[in-house]
């Protein structure tokens, strides 16, 4: 005997939650990585204020680079949120659109970071050379993982899960809505990790 | 939710968009401003502080989200507080016995007494 186990709630809301089970599973994780990302800048002030020299990173790291990424990863955010109000709108074509720029601003994102990474290595500047590189590259490296699966999440919803629409379409457009919860996060740390890494003064 | 509603939302998101493409050109400028090490890192978290609430508030939809998010996001706050204030309340453990973190002169670790810690 077989049949199939239907998960419960994920197009509509639970009774007790007033949300659909996909909705707060996220919102937890993404507690979770507000504790992480936390963990990280509190790690930067204890190294910042216990050494006795700090580098100012727009002094060796490319701040008009860094700004365009700022703006790349705003205008995915955009594109994300638009993307699914195209699916409540039913607008199946123009989600396509959006969800395709939004993976394209992550690829863009992605080929800027490689590009300010290969200078850092080219000059020497490694994880290695003062408390400044390490924290910076395990905050940005840590983000760009980030940026990874959320991209990986994008193209799949863009792609082959799209399929969902046909025959689940508030299913999947909860699924997007709740990828683009994720993104939206993603783009948030960016907008702290950005002055804090890139235009804090030094000491 | 009906296709003017849509409409309106999605002009509503454009203009967030915009404040934070602004936002992101006045915090470069600003920190090519000499507002003092202090001042400058004020400036700039309000500024970063001030683009993540939009981000939060309108693409997370979080000013019109359930009250449960809002208690999850509470708690989350508690604990990040924690955590931060445990790390500085251990770096000011360290201070007046070193100049830096990573720093720590010869002989710091070594125990008061001679035959080591008496424990009663």
């Amino acid at each position: 005997m077989s049949a199939a186990i239907e998960i419960p709630y994920n197009v509509e809301e639970r009774p007790d939650t007033g949300l659909y089970n996909a909705k707060f599973g996220v919102w937890l994780f993404l507690a979770s990585e507000v504790m992480l990302f936390g963990a990280l800048f509190s790690s930067y002030v204890l190294l910042r204020a216990g050494s006795p020299h700090w580098e100012h990173g727009a002094d060796i790291l490319n701040v008009p680079l860094a700004t365009i990424n700022t703006m790349v990863l705003i205008a995915s955010s955009v594109t994300m949120v638009m993307s699914w109000a195209s699916l409540q709108a039913k607008n199946f074509a123009r989600f396509k659109l959006f969800m395709g720029l939004t993976f394209l601003c992550g690829c863009g994102f992605l080929v800027i970071k490689f590009f300010e990474y290969s200078a850092k290595f080219e000059h020497g500047l490694l994880p290695s050379k003062s408390v400044f590189m390490a924290i910076y590259f395990t905050m940005t490296g840590l983000h760009g993982l980030h940026v990874i699966g959320g991209m990986i999440v994008n193209g799949y919803l863009w792609g082959p899960g799209s399929k969902m629409w046909l025959t689940e379409p508030k299913r999947f457009t909860n699924r997007v809505e709740v990828a683009g919860l994720y993104w939206h996060f993603v783009d948030l740390v960016w907008i702290f990790l950005f002055p804090t890494l890139y235009l804090l003064p030094g000491k | 939710m009906s296709g003017h509603d849509i409409a309106k939302q999605v002009k509503l998101y454009k203009i967030i968009g915009a404040i934070l493409i602004v936002g992101t050109i006045i915090t470069v400028m600003a920190s090519n401003v000499h507002l003092g090490i202090i001042l400058g890192i004020i400036v700039a978290l309000i500024i970063a502080t001030v683009k993540g609430t939009l981000v939060a508030g309108y693409f997370m939809h979080l000013f019109a989200e359930r009250r449960l998010i809002y208690g999850v996001l509470a708690l989350t706050a508690v604990f990040v507080v924690v955590m931060v204030g445990l790390l500085l309340f251990s770096y000011g453990d360290q201070q007046g016995r070193h100049t830096g973190a990573f720093n720590v002169p010869q002989g710091i670790a070594q125990p008061h007494h001679a035959g080591g810690e008496h424990v009663p």
